[in-house]
């Protein structure tokens, strides 16, 4: 309940900050030394704010549909082959650091949105490949049978048994992938992708510590409302999914 | 009617069931008994093509089950087994419905089914329809397993271990409905047990299997009195053996003119019943509903296999 509150808050503080920034320049002034402006104003924070969070949903989105079908795709007996290879594109873009991919994608792709996406998504993957491939293969062995024994063909019994069965763990491997993309987003704007990055980098460079506090507090409410969102989100389906295996 | 034909199923020199035929009547019940790894099972599952025979053949009604897809097969076939297998997402009509939407059925013939259903296994449609399955206890989720078994109205039933993980009380009472609808919709039925006394209730043959091979295919009455093998005769245990021939005959077969004393038996229940009723009250004879006495003497021979 309290944690329920504390969001809201969070929230509501997070909403009134993006809109009229310039009414908690009180607040922000004891951070800054020399005059320097308390908050950062070179682009609107709220479209900062929408940019971000737009690239974070576009990659994480394309993570969940690429590591998803993989993983429904090693689990099939025609695709098990692949599952050694499938995990290691995982756990290579998993381990392969965010902003040496943007180092490598910015001549290929220019700078801007495209590479920032690409480190994300490729980030994003793992978490929601290995969720899927858990999902899928703890489902209780019974059901399986039975759905086969009742006459449904592979492609029902994915639809209609194993991916509604399996989906609060697939969810929470989307919930860890879109938290670390919310923070991860920030080096985006090192190749100038408008993200919230860009306060935290112009604090940097002007030694405005108002500016990193302001764009590190946004991405960090927002990174926690996105937590809890899916969350809740993953709480109903297992509510509904995994009703009959406590 | 089910026609098994030199059966056999290899996994690579093993052979997990090994040059098995036998047929099952139309409306009759076969048990599938055996230890574990018996093959049993494995057998079982190549009726519906869960398990694709190495070679031999199962003829259902005449058509050879090789000749269909596996998914349309398995349609036609009913299929229940151990700890249900109930959708957990799904409510319970929904997981009784489950058949008859793969086969394209309308919404008003699937409610009407789905109700017809629940009340032929006692459970009430209003109640119980829209309950999901961990709302259910052990012994209704297996009811709602078996009525969605059925749902499509198939000539065949297929059943592994359907009592398995229910306690002795439920199970008893499990069985006699499964017999009893059995018996209503005239429904072919296979089930695989590892109970000897479960097989000689339910089954109307008795099919014993030892490291794939079947080693009698018979009546219980033949199998409990003329073990083929050693191994049937173990099975069986013959410290058993007298109260399951007992519980093969009901009191009205034996029933001998004359009087006796105290309550009256029913004519359906089993000699085992009348024999236990004898010795807990100290009587040589009871009387049966309708006339007639059962005689101690009389249970004593029927225990020992001889005729009335």
């Amino acid at each position: 309940m309290t944690g329920r509150l504390a969001l809201g808050l969070a929230a509501v503080l997070l909403l009134a900050f993006l809109l009229s920034p310039d009414s908690f320049a009180p607040l922000l002034r004891p951070l800054t030394r020399n005059g320097a402006p308390p908050v950062y104003t070179q682009t609107s924070l709220l479209s900062l704010t929408l940019s971000h969070l737009g690239m974070v949903a576009g990659a994480v989105l394309a993570a969940s549909v690429l590591a998803v079908g993989f993983g429904v795709l090693v689990t099939r007996p025609s695709g098990r082959d692949f599952l050694p290879l499938a995990r290691t594109v995982a756990s290579v873009g998993q381990t392969f650091p965010p902003v040496a991919v943007l180092a490598l994608a910015v001549p290929v792709m220019g700078f801007g949105t495209g590479p920032t996406m690409l480190a994300l998504f490729l980030y994003g993957l793992l978490p929601i490949f290995e969720n899927t491939l858990a999902g899928l293969a703890g489902l209780p062995p019974q059901v399986i049978e039975a759905a086969r024994g009742m006459g449904m063909t592979p492609a029902q019994r994915l639809w209609r048994v194993e991916l509604p069965l399996a989906l609060p763990v697939i969810l929470s491997g989307v919930r860890l992938s879109a938290v670390i993309a919310l923070s991860t987003a920030t080096i985006g704007s090192t190749v100038a992708a408008r993200t919230l990055g860009e306060v935290i980098i112009a604090g940097l460079l002007s030694s405005n510590t108002a500016f990193v506090v302001q764009g590190g507090v946004v991405v960090g409410i927002l990174a926690l409302l996105i937590h809890a969102g899916l969350r809740a989100l993953e709480d109903r389906a297992a509510a509904w999914s995994h009703a009959g295996r406590s | 009617m089910i026609e098994i034909e030199n059966l056999t199923k290899r996994y690579g020199p093993l052979a997990a069931v090994e040059d098995v035929s036998l047929t099952v009547e139309r409306g009759r019940i076969a048990a599938l008994v055996g230890t574990s790894g018996s093959g049993k099972t494995t057998l079982l599952r190549m009726i519906n093509r869960l398990v694709e025979p190495t070679s031999g053949r199962v003829r259902i009604d005449g058509t050879d089950t090789a000749a269909l897809p596996p998914h349309l097969l398995r349609r036609r076939i009913g299929y229940a087994i151990q700890g249900h297998g109930l959708f957990p997402h799904r409510s319970v009509a929904q997981n009784i419905a489950t058949v008859p939407r793969l086969l394209g059925w309308d919404r008003p013939r699937i409610a009407a089914r789905v109700d017809e259903l629940l009340d032929l296994f006692q459970l009430p449609p209003g109640e119980f329809r829209d309950r999901m399955p961990h709302e259910l206890s052990g012994g209704q989720q297996q009811r709602v397993g078996v009525a969605r078994a059925l749902a499509a109205k198939p000539d065949l039933l297929l059943m592994d271990e359907p009592f398995g993980a229910l306690d002795p009380v439920i199970r008893a009472q499990a069985q006699a409905d499964l017999r009893r609808i059995q018996r209503e919709l005239g429904t072919t039925l296979v089930i695989v047990t590892h109970d000897m006394a479960e097989a000689i209730t339910l089954g109307d043959r008795i099919a014993v299997m030892e490291r794939g091979r079947l080693l009698q295919y018979a009546p219980p009455r033949e199998i409990l009195t003329a073990p083929a093998t050693p191994f049937v005769a173990r099975l069986i245990g013959t410290d058993e053996r007298p109260f399951h021939l007992l519980s093969l005959t009901c009191v009205a077969d034996l029933a001998q003119p004359g009087e006796a004393e105290g309550p009256p038996l029913a004519p359906g229940a089993s000699l085992r019943d009348a024999l236990a009723l004898c010795l807990w009250s100290g009587r040589a004879a009871l009387p049966v509903e309708g006339g007639g006495v059962v005689t101690l003497d009389a249970l004593r021979r029927a225990a020992e296999g001889l005729p009335p």
